[in-house]
C-alpha cells in the first residue's frame, strides 16, 4: 500500500477556501482591460458580472457561460452576442465587446443595465395606465427584433428590466432564433460570418433557425408574481418558461415558432400586468374573475389564443390595441355594447359634453328666470 | 502537462479516471496508486471526523484512521461502492463510522504498530488545523457530520492541490506567479491589492493580473483533475464540480 505524503501544513483558512471556490466562476481576462467587481446575476446558461472597463473608465456587465468546454452553452452565448450586435435599439442592451477568457470560455461585454426586473417593478406601480405604458415600451424592441428577423422565445418578467425613469430593456436573447418568413437572409448572413469568436463548426442552430428539443416541461398553474422563479429556463431541456411560453413552443414544434410565439409571451406579460398572476389554462376566466376592463381582457385573451393564427399577428398590432384602449378609442378585439360605446363616447368627449350640458342648463335657467 | 499548455485542452485536462474505476483495475500498480490518491484525499476528513464528530482523543483518532485505511486496502471494501446509492465521499464517511462502531463493539482498539501498516500521514498538521479553528471536541455542539466531512474534504483537496501547484511552479523556476497567488488568494484575510503586489514585486498591475490568472487557471484544472480522481463516477464528478466551483462540466 502506498500513499502520497501530504506536506506538513496548517491547512487553508476558511476564507482562503471560500476564495478558491469562487475562482471557478470568476472570469480571468488575459488583456487586463476588465476588472471584475462582483457577480450580479446567475442563470441556467451563464453568469453576469459587474466589471469596470479600465480603458474607457466605465462600468460594464460581462456574461460568461457557467460551463467549461461546453459546446452547447458556447453556441448559445455566441448566438446571444451576435443577436445583440444586430439589434441596435434603445430597448435592447447594447453589446460592447466579445472574446475568450484565459480558460478558453467565451464572454461578451454589454452595457450595465440599472433598474429592476418587471416583476419587482410592478410591486410599486399600481396605476393601470402606467402599467400599460410600460407594456407598450416592452412591445417596441420585440417588434424591432421581429422586423430584423429574430424571435426572442423567452419573454417573461425576469427578462425585462425597468429603469428609474420607466425606460424598458428586453434582456436575455440567448434562445432567440431567426425566422425564415422575416428578414432571415439578413440575420442568417450576419450570424454565419466567421471570426475569432467562432468555432470550427459554425452554428447550425442559428443558420437553420432550429431549436433545442424540448425534453420536458415543468408547468405551473396560475400563481403570483413572487413564484415566477421556479419555472426558469433550463439548459438543454426547455426553451422558454412555462406560463409565458406559447403552446406551439411548449409542444416542441420548432418549425411553428415565429413572431406570434412572442405575441403570446407579450400576452402573458400583459396578463401579469392586469392580474398579478401567470396565465393558466383558462386565462379568460381569470380575467373575468379579477374584473379586468372588458376591452383589455379581450386584448389579452386574443394575444393568448392557443392557435397562432387567432392571435395578433405582430407585436406592433398588440401594442397598437393597448394604445387604443389607453387613448379611449375603440378596440378591435372587443365588440362593444351600446352602453359601453356611450360610456367610451362620454369619456372621450367629456369636456365637450360638460360644456354643452352647462350651456343647456344656463339657457334653461335664463329662460326660467325671464318667465318668472 | 506544463502550466502554459492548458489552453490546448480546452481549459480542462480530463486525464484521471474515477477512483472506483482505478481501484478495480486488474493492474496492482494502478490499484495501489489509486488507493494512495484516495488516502491522500480522504485521510484528513476522516481523521477530523473521528476527532470532532466521534469526539475521539488524538491517539484513538490516529490509530483508527490508520486502521481504517489499512483495513480498506486489505479487505478491498471500497471497491464495493455502488455509485447509484450515494456520493463516494458519503460512502467513505459511512464506512469510517461503521469501522469505529465495529472497533468499539469488539473492544479491540487498534494499537499503533499493532500489525497495521503505518501510512506516512501528517497527523500533527491535521491536529494543528483542528486547534487553529477552535474545532475542538470540547465544543458544545458536534458539527453536522455530512456537512463537516464535505467541508474538510474540500479543504484537503485544495490543500493538496496547492502543494502540488507549489511544487510545479518551483520545478519550472517560476516562483513569482505562485507567490502572488499565495499572497493574494491564500492569505487568511483579504487586504493586499493588485497595485500593492505590483509595487512589491516590481511588476505592472496588468502583469499581476495575468500571473494570477495563469496560476488560478492551473489551480482549477489541478483541483478538478484531483476531484475526478476522488469521485465514484463521472456523474458524481460533474455534480461535485458544480457544487465546488459552480461550473458545469460536459
Amino acid at each position: 500500500m502506498s500513499s502520497r505524503v501530504s506536506a506538513p501544513s496548517n491547512g487553508l483558512s476558511d476564507a482562503a477556501v471560500t476564495r478558491l471556490r469562487a475562482l471557478g466562476r470568476w472570469p480571468e481576462f488575459e488583456s487586463g482591460r476588465y476588472s471584475v467587481v462582483e457577480e450580479i446575476g446567475r442563470g441556467g446558461m451563464g453568469t453576469v458580472f459587474l466589471a469596470t472597463d479600465d480603458e474607457l473608465g466605465r462600468e460594464v456587465a460581462i456574461k460568461i457561460p457557467n460551463a467549461l468546454a461546453s459546446a452547447s452553452l458556447e453556441r448559445r452565448l455566441r448566438r446571444e452576442a451576435r443577436v445583440l450586435a444586430r439589434l441596435e435599439h434603445p430597448g435592447i442592451v447594447p453589446i460592447h465587446d466579445a472574446g475568450r477568457l484565459a480558460d478558453g470560455r467565451l464572454f461578451y461585454v454589454m452595457k450595465r443595465v440599472r433598474g429592476e426586473t418587471l416583476g419587482d417593478h410592478l410591486r410599486h406601480v399600481p396605476d393601470l395606465t402606467e402599467r400599460l405604458r410600460i407594456f407598450e415600451r416592452i412591445c417596441e424592441p420585440v417588434a424591432f427584433a421581429h422586423a430584423r428577423g429574430f424571435v426572442h422565445r423567452d419573454l417573461k418578467p425576469d427578462n425585462v428590466m425597468v429603469g428609474a425613469f420607466g425606460e424598458v430593456m428586453v434582456m436575455d436573447w440567448g434562445v432567440a432564433k431567426t425566422v425564415d418568413s422575416l428578414q432571415s437572409s439578413v440575420a442568417s448572413h450576419s450570424l454565419q460570418s466567421q471570426s475569432p469568436f467562432d468555432d470550427a463548426q459554425g452554428d447550425p442552430e442559428l443558420v437553420e433557425g432550429s431549436t433545442v428539443p424540448v425534453d420536458s416541461l415543468r408547468l405551473q398553474s396560475s400563481s403570483s408574481v413572487g413564484s415566477l422563479r421556479p419555472a426558469e429556463t433550463e439548459v438543454g431541456t426547455v426553451i422558454g418558461t412555462a406560463g409565458f411560453m406559447a403552446p406551439e413552443q411548449a409542444r416542441g414544434e420548432a418549425a411553428e415558432v415565429d413572431e406570434r410565439a412572442d405575441v403570446y409571451g407579450l400576452g402573458a406579460i400583459l396578463f401579469l400586468l392586469l392580474t398579478g398572476r401567470i396565465p393558466d389554462a383558462d386565462p379568460r376566466a381569470a380575467l373575468r374573475l379579477i374584473k379586468v376592463p372588458r376591452p383589455l381582457a379581450a386584448i389579452c385573451a386574443r394575444a393568448l389564443e392557443v392557435e397562432p393564427s387567432k392571435r395578433y399577428q405582430t407585436a406592433t398590432a398588440l401594442a397598437d390595441e393597448v394604445a387604443r384602449y389607453r387613448d379611449n378609442r375603440k378596440v378591435h378585439a372587443h365588440r362593444e355594447t351600446a352602453l359601453e360605446r356611450a360610456i367610451r363616447f362620454g369619456r372621450t368627449y367629456r369636456t365637450a359634453i360638460l360644456l354643452v350640458l352647462a350651456y343647456i342648463v344656463m339657457r334653461a335657467a335664463v329662460a326660467f328666470l325671464a318667465g318668472w | 502537462m506544463e502550466p502554459d499548455d492548458v489552453r490546448s485542452s480546452g481549459g480542462f485536462p480530463a486525464t484521471r479516471h474515477s477512483a472506483i474505476e482505478r481501484i478495480r483495475d486488474p493492474d496492482p500498480d494502478t490499484r495501489r496508486e489509486a488507493f494512495g490518491d484516495l488516502v491522500a484525499g480522504y485521510w484528513k476528513p476522516v481523521y477530523k471526523h473521528l476527532r470532532l464528530t466521534w469526539r475521539l482523543d488524538v491517539e484513538d483518532a490516529r490509530d483508527l484512521t490508520q486502521g481504517f485505511f489499512a483495513d480498506a486496502f486489505q479487505k478491498a471494501w471500497l471497491e464495493k461502492y455502488e455509485p447509484g446509492k450515494a456520493r463516494f465521499r458519503t460512502f467513505v464517511r459511512v464506512c469510517a463510522d461503521r469501522f469505529v462502531m465495529n472497533m468499539r463493539q469488539s473492544s479491540s482498539r487498534l494499537k499503533r504498530g499493532g500489525g497495521v501498516q503505518t501510512l506516512p500521514l501528517d497527523f500533527d498538521g491535521a491536529e494543528r488545523e483542528v486547534a487553529s479553528r477552535s474545532l475542538t471536541p470540547a465544543s458544545s455542539r458536534p458539527p453536522d457530520p455530512d456537512e463537516f466531512f464535505h467541508q474538510e474534504f474540500v479543504r484537503a483537496l485544495f490543500d493538496q492541490t496547492v502543494n502540488d501547484l507549489r511544487a510545479e511552479y518551483a520545478e519550472r523556476g517560476r516562483k513569482i506567479p505562485f507567490t502572488l497567488f499565495e499572497r493574494y488568494d491564500l492569505a487568511p484575510v483579504e487586504g493586499v491589492s493588485y497595485a500593492e503586489l505590483a509595487r512589491e514585486f516590481g511588476l505592472t498591475p496588468a502583469q499581476v493580473t495575468n500571473n494570477l490568472a495563469q496560476v488560478r487557471r492551473r489551480f482549477r484544472e489541478r483541483a478538478l483533475d484531483a476531484l475526478r480522481g476522488l469521485c465514484g463516477s463521472d456523474q458524481e464528478f460533474r455534480r461535485e464540480a458544480r457544487d465546488l466551483f459552480g461550473l458545469e462540466i460536459e
